[in-house]
């Protein structure tokens, strides 16, 4: 029990980090300084958020582990972030595209998790949310901005939809540790999530004037510990000063 | 299973960092435990946040409470935002602050629940944000929704209402930026959350 617990936090944790860690990327190469701005905030956030999921999953699992510790020293094939989150950051209709689908997942899934019975998670949960609504009103007018936008931007966002919506079907792949959760009151019902997250990017698409890519096939695996070819360089570049120098602070 | 407290929240790192500095003081200040609080609150109500100096962490609404845990006193604070940079400096700064006036076991706790809000900024603080340049939260959260941009903000230099939002972030995760158009001048916005 506890055990599905600690897993199913390290999930969300996780898709925090990976996706923060991504985003962070940009800090400094944004397109121009009002969108770099944006980008590094909300990265700051998914990491804050981060920060909170694996310190909560190091005091469920009961083993002594840090946040830092689950950050830095996992390896590979004990992330459990959907794959999504570690594709490279591409170009700034990639980052766009990929960061609307998340942050319209992350909003109805943790505006869900607020009424879980277990009262971190829905303090973590109702604590998100607010950013989650934030995030979600910017990158859900980029969207519109992009895709509306001139033959060049609708191009590369057109590319970038059409490459990231194969990977969207594993946000609502319930497992047995999701049904385990949510059988106690604690996980969401990803169906609804399914539902609510499809009709907001249906609204958006259609606003953006862009047509929603049918799916000739889907990628997944990242719950499972199975890693993009992408994923170890990610790791290798955010793990490297402390697995040179272990427990180093600043 | 019943979770743990979410004060037990983002503590690990905040936790207990005991400075053992030698008498005349004891843990309490030398008082008796009530005004021990009391006077602990004073002195904390005169810590300033880290990025707006103006504001104090009474002012931001972030200090929830003060009690004693046998000989050591517990702060409690909440993050503004989850992933606010300042949270860390605030925390030592607390327990610097306590240190320098005699308490010396002080542990700076995080709690995430009730999630903070701009409703809780104080009406002096708001004054204070304004006169530093900075336009306080309008309205309380409960009435508007975040994704509704903020429109009719008066500048804080020439009062017109005619500005215009230019960027949704700003310097640090509370602020959005704005600019006047009768004035021409940009100006931050505290955001509403
Ligand atoms: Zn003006």
């Amino acid at each position: 029990m506890s055990s599905d617990l600690f897993q199913y936090i390290i999930r969300l944790g996780d898709n925090a980090l990976i996706n923060g860690q991504r985003l962070a990327e940009w800090c400094g190469r944004g397109p121009f300084l009002e969108e770099d701005l944006a980008l590094a905030n909300t990265a700051l956030d998914l990491i804050g958020r981060a920060r909170m999921l694996l310190s909560y999953a190091g005091e469920v699992e009961g083993q002594g582990r840090s946040e830092d510790d689950l950050a830095y020293f996992r390896n590979e094939r004990e992330f459990r972030n959907f794959l999504i989150m570690e594709l490279p950051v591409g170009d700034f209709a990639f980052t766009t595209a990929r960061q609307f689908f998340v942050d319209a997942y992350d909003y109805y899934y943790y505006r869900a998790l607020q009424d879980a019975t277990d009262t971190t998670l829905a303090a973590i949960a109702a604590k998100t949310l607010k950013e989650c609504e934030y995030h979600l009103r910017h990158s859900s007018e980029w969207m519109v901005r992009l895709g509306d936008g001139t033959a060049q931007s609708q191009a590369r966002l057109t590319r970038a939809v059409a490459e990231l919506m194969p990977f969207t079907p594993e946000f609502f792949a319930a497992d047995e540790i999701d049904q385990v959760m949510q059988e106690q009151g604690i996980g969401v019902d990803l169906d609804t999530v399914a539902t609510l997250w499809n009709n907001e990017v249906d609204r958006v698409l259609r606003e953006a004037a862009l047509a929603r890519p049918p799916l000739s096939f889907t990628r997944g695996g990242g719950r499972q510990g199975l890693h993009s070819e992408h994923m170890g360089f990610l790791l290798a570049e955010m793990q490297s000063l402390q697995r040179t120098y272990p427990g180093l602070q600043w | 299973m019943a979770s743990k407290p979410a004060a037990a929240l983002l503590a690990t790192d905040m936790r207990a960092k005991q400075v053992s500095s030698p008498p005349p003081y004891t843990a309490t200040g030398g008082l008796s435990a009530g005004s021990g609080i009391r006077q602990a609150r004073r002195i904390l109500e005169q810590v300033a946040d880290p990025e707006i100096p103006v504001l104090t962490i009474a002012d931001l609404g972030i200090l929830r409470a003060l009690r004693w845990r046998h000989d050591r006193l517990q702060v409690i604070i909440t993050p503004t935002y989850s992933g606010c940079p300042a949270m860390q400096t605030i925390a030592d700064d607390i327990r610097a602050a306590l240190n320098r006036n005699g308490y010396t076991r002080v542990e700076v706790i995080t709690q995430l629940a009730p999630p903070w809000t701009t409703d809780w900024l104080s009406a002096a603080g708001r004054k204070k944000l304004l006169q530093y340049g900075i336009v306080p939260p309008a309205g309380s959260t409960s009435k508007q929704s975040l994704r509704v941009p903020v429109t009719g903000l008066a500048c804080p230099r020439c009062q017109s209402a005619n500005t215009e939002e230019i960027s949704r972030f700003g310097s640090t995760p509370c602020k959005a930026l704005y600019r006047c158009n009768a004035c021409l001048e940009p100006f931050d916005y505290f955001k509403c959350l």
